[in-house]
């Protein structure tokens, strides 16, 4: 947006859209749910470290899912696990987003076949927003599925739709598009 | 230090012909054969005898042999103290899989034996937890069996690609 780069002399109103201030705020403050399921969320945790630095995104470490903006699904997602998942998802607030890690949350990966435990990707019980490749994927991978749930967000909009207009993804695609 | 034809021989003075055997295959690692009944007796004696002290259970396995329509466990066994290993067998009908737990002689067994009953469904006597470990507790049939049929789903969630 470029506005907090410019200096101010004479006064410190700013004029702005307000669904863009709110955009601006959200996607410059995700915090995600701090949980890891496999080999993933090894690089997850290299991802929050010094060298790749989630900070500097805004992006920081939840413990509760009430507290969390998005949900970072990193690692092979078990049967036993899928419930759980489903149930942390449901105790986040709204707006929440789901980042889907890796190839086993994206659709089973080495699991896809003869794996009798392994749920076929994640977004069989919860909405996924961003797949990320990669078994796993590097920090740079996951770091560019934040930058595109970032853009998502900032296409977002808060004015009401016509009933029966669309989807939750499609007003996402129509925002965009406009 | 004793090689296992010596424990056999040893073992038959003990427990007689009838519950024990030895099978030695031409590749591989020699065994003793052990009725599912006899288990814990014999590995008791096998931990507690001065001359074997055996005082490590290092492997419990469970074994599903559809030509013989049973379910069987591999445990291997090693003594720190004298140095010797060995590797018993114990098999039981699919129908009636039942093997004594060996969970009393060593703590170890506990989980080992969840894992056998959870993966190939093999029923241990007198295990004092005896739910599944890996699985969730509503799952259905044992997956390792290998006439195994996956559930198409588990809870409303499809477990296949589908």
């Amino acid at each position: 947006m470029g506005i907090l780069d410019k200096k101010y002399h004479d006064s410190n109103i700013i004029i702005v859209n307000l669904e863009s201030a709110l955009n601006w705020a959200r996607k410059n403050s995700l915090w995600y749910e701090q949980f890891g399921l496999a080999c993933c969320a090894i690089e997850m945790m290299a991802t929050a470290a010094s060298r790749y630095d989630f900070d500097r995104f805004g992006i920081i470490p939840r413990s509760s899912p009430r507290q969390a903006d998005v949900m970072i699904v990193a690692g092979t997602v078990t049967m036993k696990m899928a419930s759980r998942i489903e149930r942390l998802y449901e105790q986040m607030s709204e707006p929440r987003y789901v980042i889907s890690m890796g190839s086993c949350s994206n659709c089973g990966g080495p699991y896809w076949e003869h794996g009798y435990h392994v749920l076929k990707g994640v977004d069989k019980v919860i909405p996924v927003d961003i797949y990320v490749p990669g078994c796993p994927p590097r920090p740079e991978a996951l770091l560019e599925g934040f930058i595109k749930l970032q853009e998502k967000i900032t296409g977002e909009t808060i004015i009401e739709k016509e009933e029966g207009s669309s989807s939750e993804l499609e007003e996402v695609s129509q925002a965009k598009t406009a | 230090m004793k090689q296992p034809e010596e424990i056999f021989e040893y073992l038959k003075q003990k427990f007689g012909e009838d519950s024990i055997g030895f099978e030695a295959p031409e590749v591989g690692q020699p065994w003793i054969e052990v009725d599912a009944s006899a288990v814990k007796d014999v590995m008791k004696f096998l931990r507690d005898d001065k001359e074997l002290r055996f005082d490590v259970l290092m492997c419990l396995s469970g074994v599903h042999y559809p030509d013989e329509e049973a379910v069987g466990v591999t445990y291997h066994i090693n003594s720190t103290q004298l140095k010797h290993s060995l590797a018993l067998k114990a098999k039981a009908p699919i129908d009636n899989p039942f093997i004594q737990s060996v969970e009393s002689v060593w703590k170890t067994a506990n989980w080992h034996e969840r894992e056998a009953w959870d993966m190939v469904g093999i029923k241990f006597k007198e295990h004092p937890n005896h739910k599944r470990i890996l699985c969730a507790e509503d799952w259905e049939g044992h997956p390792l069996r290998k006439d195994y049929v996956q559930q198409e789903f588990y809870n409303g969630m499809p477990t296949g690609d589908n």
